[in-house]
């Protein structure tokens, strides 16, 4: 114990904050480069299915995504326990789907508009028929490029 | 004050924070958007729509999911496990079985003459169908035109399919078409 005591005899310096801008710009540059933004707040509860055959979702903002699932516990009261389909904030019916789509496009720029996709992100546990509707909807509105949402699978 | 504070030397400060920056950079996974690329088919309009009577029988692989999940492939039973092999086999016919579908002879780059199926994977699936074991069949399909291109670049080119340049991708995507069609949804009596 004396040891320790000797060296708290002396005033205590005080720690420098010279360095403590850098690390927090340190932490700020970090977090500004690798938080990806999600745009809109999930009202849908989404399991994803598994798959192993995945293709890569390329240039993000060329992508607009259609959420289906169980509405979430919160919202259940309003909407019921049925899989609803949701498009950016609000929940929607199968008939909003062309206008969104045609809204979507609206938003890019002329070239960009064939390279769009839609990624179609459904809870696991949905019924096809639902699904099906989707897509019937979105072939209407020639938005033909679509991605299944999935997760990768670990191989057994 | 009694005495001088010595200053804390600050030289290491950068070596601290690369120390932390290349942690966090190693250990954050990005969650990276990835899924089944699929392409839907034009829309026709229901009063236009023909019945594909066109399309012979033996070229068409037709997958039906029901309702309780369950695989029906050629009108048989088949589990989920045995559904790429069949598909392959459908896909690649490498004995010309009679059952199996016709071959058509095609001018492919590298590939000089070869025999190209005119098979069809046609997946039809109930309302009632669980949307995961759809796109579970819908891998295996897919998976399935992947090993046949996998196997044919290593074939080939001996090399894998990622690793071969885009000409020879085309012309292996050629010789195996990727042909999986979702149905029209329509009335299939029963279920």
């Amino acid at each position: 114990m004396s040891k320790f005591r000797k060296k708290g005899g002396k005033e205590l310096p005080p720690i420098s904050t010279a360095s403590l801008p850098d690390i927090v710009f340190m932490l700020l540059f970090f977090f500004m480069v690798s938080t990806t933004m999600r745009e809109v707040t999930f009202m849908v509860e989404i399991k994803l299915p598994t798959a192993t055959e995945l293709t890569k979702l390329e240039k993000k903002s060329l992508v607009s995504y259609i959420y289906v699932g169980e509405p979430l516990a919160q919202y259940q009261r309003t909407f019921g326990v049925s899989s609803r389909i949701q498009l950016n904030d609000q929940f929607a019916n199968i008939g909003d789907i062309q206008d969104y789509v045609i809204a979507e496009r609206e938003a890019r720029s002329e070239e960009e508009r064939p390279h769009m996709k839609t990624s179609l992100k459904v809870d696991e546990n949905t019924k096809m028929g639902i699904v099906t509707d989707i897509k019937q909807e979105l072939r209407k509105s020639a938005a033909l490029s679509i991605n299944y949402s999935s997760r990768q699978r670990v191989e057994r | 004050m009694s005495k001088k504070i010595p200053e804390i030397p600050s030289a290491s400060l950068a070596d601290i924070a690369f120390m932390l920056l290349i942690f966090f950079l190693v250990t954050t996974t990005m969650d990276v958007d990835s899924g089944l690329e699929r392409k839907l088919p034009q829309w026709v309009p229901p009063e236009e729509l023909q019945d594909d009577q066109q399309i012979k029988e033996r070229n068409v692989f037709v997958v039906l999911v029901n309702r309780n999940n369950e695989l029906l492939v050629e009108n048989e039973y088949e589990s989920l496990d045995n559904l790429r092999e069949r598909a392959k086999e459908f896909m690649a016919n490498p004995y010309d079985d009679e059952t199996l579908p016709e071959k058509e002879p095609q001018e492919v780059q590298f590939f000089g003459e070869v025999m190209i199926t005119k098979g069809v994977i046609s997946l039809r699936n109930d309302l009632d169908t669980r949307y995961g074991m759809y796109i579970a069949v819908q891998n295996e399909l897919v998976a399935a035109i992947n090993e046949l291109r996998e196997e044919l670049a290593r074939q080939e080119f001996g090399k894998s399919y990622g690793d071969l340049d885009k000409d020879q991708q085309d012309a292996i995507r050629e010789v195996y078409p990727s042909r999986i069609s979702e149905a029209e949804p329509k009335k299939v009596g029963g279920s």
